[in-house]
Formats: C-alpha cells, structure tokens, sequence
C-alpha cells in the first residue's frame, strides 16, 4: 500500500462517479454518481494525511465532508421528491421550465 | 506493511473500483444501488488500513446505514412501482466515457509521476484525537455544522411535505379577517 496506489484508486472512484453523472437521467443516479466523487476526495484527504503530515487535519475535513454528503443527501431526496409529485418523473432532462 | 495487509489492502481496492464501476454502467438502479453499498464498504475498508478508524466507523453508519437507505428511499417513491420498469436510460455514453478515461489517464500519471516527501504512516487510534480537535481547534466548522444540518432538516421537512392547498389559504384569509 503506497500513496500512489491510493491516488490511483481515488481517480478510478471519481471517474467512474463523473461518468455516472455525465451520463445518467435519472437524478437519484446523478446523486450516486456526486456520492461516488465525495468518496473519491475523502479517500484522498485521508490518504495524504496518513503519508505526508502528522496531524489529523485531512481525517477532520473527510468528517466534514460526509456531513455535508448527508445533508446534501436529504434535501436532494425531498427535492427529487418534490420534483416527482410536480412534473411525474426525476429525470434531470424534464426540469427545464426555468428555460428562457 | 507487507504480507496479509497487501491482500486486504487489493481486496478492498478491488471491491471499491470495480463495485463503482457498476454503479457507472448498470442500467437498473436498484442494482446501482446496492453497488454503491459495496463501494461504500470498500472505502470503510480504505479507511481501517490508513488509520482511521472513527472515519471507517463514521463511514459504514452514515453512509451505508443513512445516506444509501435515503437513496433507495428515493429510488423506490420517485419511480412508479405499479409500471415494474425501474429503468435507468442514459445518454452522451461515448463521450463521457472518452473524458473520463483520459481524466483517469492524467490523474493517474500525476499521482505516479509526482515526489511527494512520503513518511513512514504510523496506526495511532484517531477517535480521541478527532474528538479533543473537534472541540477545540475545529470548533467553529463543528458549530457551522450543527447550524448546517439543522437548516437542511427543517429545509427538506419544509420541502417534502404535501402540497399546501386551497383549505389552507382560506384558513390565512380567516386569519386575517
């Protein structure tokens, strides 16, 4: 286990979670693909924290980023929610009325 | 490290990477789903060999037990189950894949190529640790935490509550009268 093993598998992760949201319609999938990426940065911080410094700063900021995922999760969830008992569907195509 | 560590070590990067690589290219998604948990544990397993263990512990609670129940929470209301089609149409799959596989390519090629001034990582126990600078060098991003998540609770309850109809506005105008 090297530092740059971790970097590489920190890439994988936030390619894979890139393409899902490049690709996918259906806006809990984007969700999953934005958790993929957050996981993906998380594996980084933790990583140059364990190899390069001696303090826990880059295991603090990873504890903040998954409570932002949390929150993140949950208003997405009631906005998909939201989006569902408006328009019938959650695909990102479908919310466009703020076209001009 | 060397020896048993190096198996789990390639164990848990296997399930991470391939687990989200079917998240990225399963059409049903339910079974994305249940993919991401699989990744999820994988990076909870990441975690353990790089010393830290409160975030391994904090990973398998929050995510596996919360934000993916909340997932499939919104998989299963935001898809019509009577139609028994949880589909998961796609687009632009060629071009997305090119970007990704040349960001892949660039990342990877920095990450080998870069010296970092790597130390020897030693395994200390983090919880007490995370917990004493949590409330003392980090204790303004805990409180702007706390406030965070209180706005997202009262945001998504406010959100997701049904409709306010006409017996509600009537009831204001009684009010106001």
């Amino acid at each position: 286990m090297t530092l740059d093993k971790l970097l590489i598998i920190a890439a994988a992760l936030f390619c894979c979670g890139l393409y899902t949201v490049m690709t996918r319609r259906n806006a809990v999938a984007v969700l999953m693909g934005v958790e993929l990426i957050l996981n993906a940065t998380n594996i980084n911080f933790v990583a140059f924290s364990f190899f390069l410094s001696r303090v826990m700063g880059g295991q603090i900021f990873a504890v903040f980023v998954i409570v932002l995922a949390a929150a993140e999760a949950a208003v997405a969830l009631a906005i998909f929610l939201r989006m569902f008992s408006t328009t019938g569907t959650v695909e990102v195509d479908t919310a466009d009325q703020l076209k001009g | 490290m060397s020896g048993p560590a190096d198996y789990v070590f390639y164990a848990a990067a296997a399930m991470t990477v391939g687990a989200a690589i079917l998240v990225a290219i399963l059409p049903n998604i339910l079974y994305a789903a249940v993919a991401l948990l699989f990744s999820f544990a994988g990076v909870a397993g990441l975690y353990v060999l790089l010393s830290a263990d409160f975030l391994a512990a904090t990973q398998v609670l929050v995510y596996v037990g919360g934000i993916l129940v909340l997932l499939l929470f919104a998989v299963f209301l935001s898809n019509r189950i009577a139609d028994a089609k949880i589909t998961n149409p796609t687009h632009f799959r060629l071009p997305a894949a090119a970007i990704c596989l040349v960001l892949f390519g660039v990342l990877s090629y920095v990450a080998v190529s870069t010296p970092f001034a790597v130390k020897k990582g030693v395994y200390l126990p983090s919880t007490a640790d995370i917990g004493e600078l949590l409330m003392t060098r980090y204790l303004l991003p805990f409180e702007v935490a706390s406030v965070l998540l209180l706005a997202a609770l009262i945001g998504a309850a406010l959100l997701s509550r049904p409709d306010r109809g006409a017996p509600e506005k009537g009831d204001m105008e009684e009010g106001k009268g």
